[in-house]
């Protein structure tokens, strides 16, 4: 009798894995989705953010004063100058995207520059810089503008500098950046990627089974109702594991790409083998329990239409608790926290990611994952038992 | 005679919702599906169960397969209890009803192989009654097709043989020729008389006269949840045909009630 365990879940897989649709959708899909997905938006957001580099911005100067103007053309720039009537009709053409700024300098600007003093309480001589944020081109060539004319500025007056050498004065190293980013976002995404994983099997396979009526064929056969239940856990455990594995492989391969040039050397490869060993053995057990809670959802519903929405709650709390990973600094080092189903997951994970793993830790979480999937399972199989929830219509 | 079966005073009731009241015409919450219900079925006997739709044959059949509980009463299938024993009753019977369906992904050759596993059929013992029971109902030809894609009688005779794969003594069997064609019903009522030559004991509810005068041994008429007369077929006709002796009693019983 001990190996109905084993048939039960042979069948499962049986059940999953001969339908080339469900292995595609659930397995492949994600992954490769996430990955295409991620990239795309990655290059994307390059894309909107970074300019032609040929491109020189055209900007037309009012009272172009002489001493600025060899600096002007030092820069990139495509200077026009024009006559104070014009800045209505320059001011229009920014609107439309045809001219990407115009620059009003006081007419007697360096002589008031040179008589002004701070002591003064008089306002400081005003230049005015028209612009468009919404235009990419016009947004950059302001930020040129603004940066060349603050140069100006400091040169005039200049008393003290900040960091400015070549020496490297940002001390976290790739991997501390990696750990960060990593750390706030990993444990709400892998959670998500579980919960999906676990939600495209358990209704299907509990909920389903009771709607077309072939679950209480294998109710009247004398094998016990609690191996029912493990088998189809662990089968649509070790399922919901392989489309969490593809969609997490989709994610840290992208997420180079979605971040961007300013996380270059964000890679997985900073994390040695201990900390996916780790990272194994908290998805699994979160996994377990998560195929657990669905599942006893699920056994109360009639249909997989009934499951669905009877699990969303479910969802939110999971979504929610998935959020906090990206608040609070590291991981709670009270191992209260490792006991709270979900939420130990998360804490986990935030150690693991930033290098933080405390054995201890992880095993309460781990341990007390399996116990509340165990004792899951015993519930799932007094429910198989009932007749009111298994011929409910 | 052996006696097999053994049926003391089952009785089940069930809550009914607000919609189902109305539907019934009632205003009880609480119908009381079978009443005290006792019978007995001997080794080698075919028991029929008679009755109208909605008269307590199923949940009776269902209490017996261990699949739902009575909330009084017991029954003994071969000397075990089938409230205190349920695993080791399942392992002596074979149920098949409407109900009870396939997975449609698999095909019969499949499930065959994964229901005689978990009832813990050795590989060889199993293969020879595959063969058999697959000979039998012609199931050979489509085995290797997906349940989804067989017809109503293909898929009863699925059943019929899934439900058989660890040899019970006791077979029961719950309106076993509804929804097939003279064809096919011809070849289960043919199967059945056969499972008795055998010396199995069979249990079929049903609500067809003819097929009850030509299979059962003894018969018990069931009319809203209460056995109303068991005894041998002979007896319970009493020299008319069945089909007058039963509208007698039903007759008698619902005028009793009204």
């Amino acid at each position: 009798m001990k190996n109905s365990v084993f048939t039960i879940m042979k069948k499962e897989l049986a059940r999953f894995f001969g339908d080339k649709r469900m292995v595609i959708t659930t397995i492949f899909l994600p992954g490769i989705m996430i990955y295409v997905l991620y990239t795309f938006m990655g290059d994307a957001i390059m894309n909107n953010f970074t300019t032609d580099e040929e491109y020189k911005p055209s900007v037309s100067v009012v009272n172009m004063p002489e001493e600025l103007s060899p600096l002007f053309e030092a820069a990139n720039l495509e200077i026009v100058e024009c006559k104070e009537e014009q800045i209505d009709s320059v001011k229009q053409e920014i609107k439309d995207s045809k001219t990407d700024l115009c620059i009003v300098f006081p007419s007697d600007f360096e002589t008031a520059v040179a008589e002004y003093s701070a002591a003064d309480g008089k306002a400081a001589p005003n230049i005015e810089i028209y612009y468009n944020s919404s235009s990419t081109d016009s947004q950059t060539g302001y930020d040129v503008v603004t940066a060349l004319l603050d140069g100006y500025e400091s040169a005039m007056t200049n008393k003290f500098d900040i960091n400015n050498t070549d020496k490297k004065y940002d001390l976290a190293s790739d991997e501390d950046i990696t750990g960060m980013i990593f750390s706030s976002m990993l444990p709400m995404l892998l959670l998500i990627f579980m919960f999906s994983g676990c939600m495209a099997v358990a209704p299907e396979s509990i909920a389903g089974e009771k709607e077309r009526g072939t679950i209480a064929t294998m109710l009247i056969t004398p094998v016990k109702r609690g191996h029912i239940a493990l088998g189809k856990i662990l089968a649509l455990s070790v399922i919901a594991l392989l489309s969490g594995v593809s969609s997490t492989l989709g994610t840290i391969l992208s997420l180079p790409k979605l971040m961007g040039g300013e996380a270059n050397g964000l890679i997985g490869n900073v994390y040695g083998v201990k900390d996916y060993a780790c990272l194994a053995v908290v998805i699994l057990s979160t996994v377990l329990l998560l195929i657990t809670l669905i599942s006893i959802i699920s056994a109360f519903a009639k249909t997989i239409k009934e499951a669905q929405s009877y699990v969303s709650p479910l969802m939110i709390v999971v979504m929610l608790l998935g959020v906090t990973a990206m608040f609070g600094s590291g991981a709670k080092t009270d191992i209260v926290f490792y006991l709270i189903p979900i939420y130990n997951s998360v804490q986990c994970m935030v150690g693991i990611f930033s290098f933080d793993i405390v054995p201890t830790f992880i095993a309460a979480a781990v341990i007390s994952n399996v116990v509340y999937a165990g004792l899951g399972a015993f519930i799932l199989s007094k429910m198989f038992n009932s007749e009111k929830i298994i011929f409910n219509k | 005679m052996k006696e097999l079966l053994k049926a003391q005073g089952l009785t089940k009731s069930f809550r009914l919702s607000k919609k189902q009241q109305q539907l019934e015409k009632t205003n009880q919450s609480i119908k009381v599906a079978a009443n005290k219900i006792s019978f007995s079925a001997y080794e080698g006997e075919i028991f029929g169960l008679l009755g109208p739709n909605g008269a307590g044959k199923t949940t009776t059949l269902r209490m017996l397969a261990t699949l739902i509980k009575p909330d009084s009463g017991d029954a003994l299938i071969d000397g075990h209890s089938i409230v205190k024993e349920p695993e080791t009753v399942r392992a002596k019977i074979g149920f098949l009803t409407s109900e009870l369906k396939l997975e449609e992904f698999f095909t019969p050759n499949y499930l065959f192989d994964f229901f005689s596993e978990l009832h813990g059929i050795p590989d060889d013992v199993r293969d020879k009654r595959k063969q058999k029971l697959f000979g039998i109902f012609g199931i050979d030809r489509f085995a290797e097709v997906k349940i989804a894609n067989l017809s109503t009688g293909m898929k009863q005779k699925t059943s019929l043989a899934i439900s058989l794969v660890h040899d019970p003594s006791i077979i029961i069997f719950d309106e076993p020729t509804n929804g097939l064609d003279v064809i096919t019903a011809k070849v289960v009522t043919d199967f059945l008389l056969d499972l008795k030559a055998e010396g199995k004991t069979i249990i079929v509810s049903t609500h067809i006269f003819s097929l009850v005068e030509k299979i059962c041994d003894r018969v018990g008429i069931i009319i809203n949840g209460k056995m109303n007369l068991c005894d041998t077929l002979e007896a319970v006709k009493d020299g008319k045909s069945l089909e007058d002796r039963f509208f007698e009693i039903y007759s008698a019983a619902v005028g009793e009630e009204v």
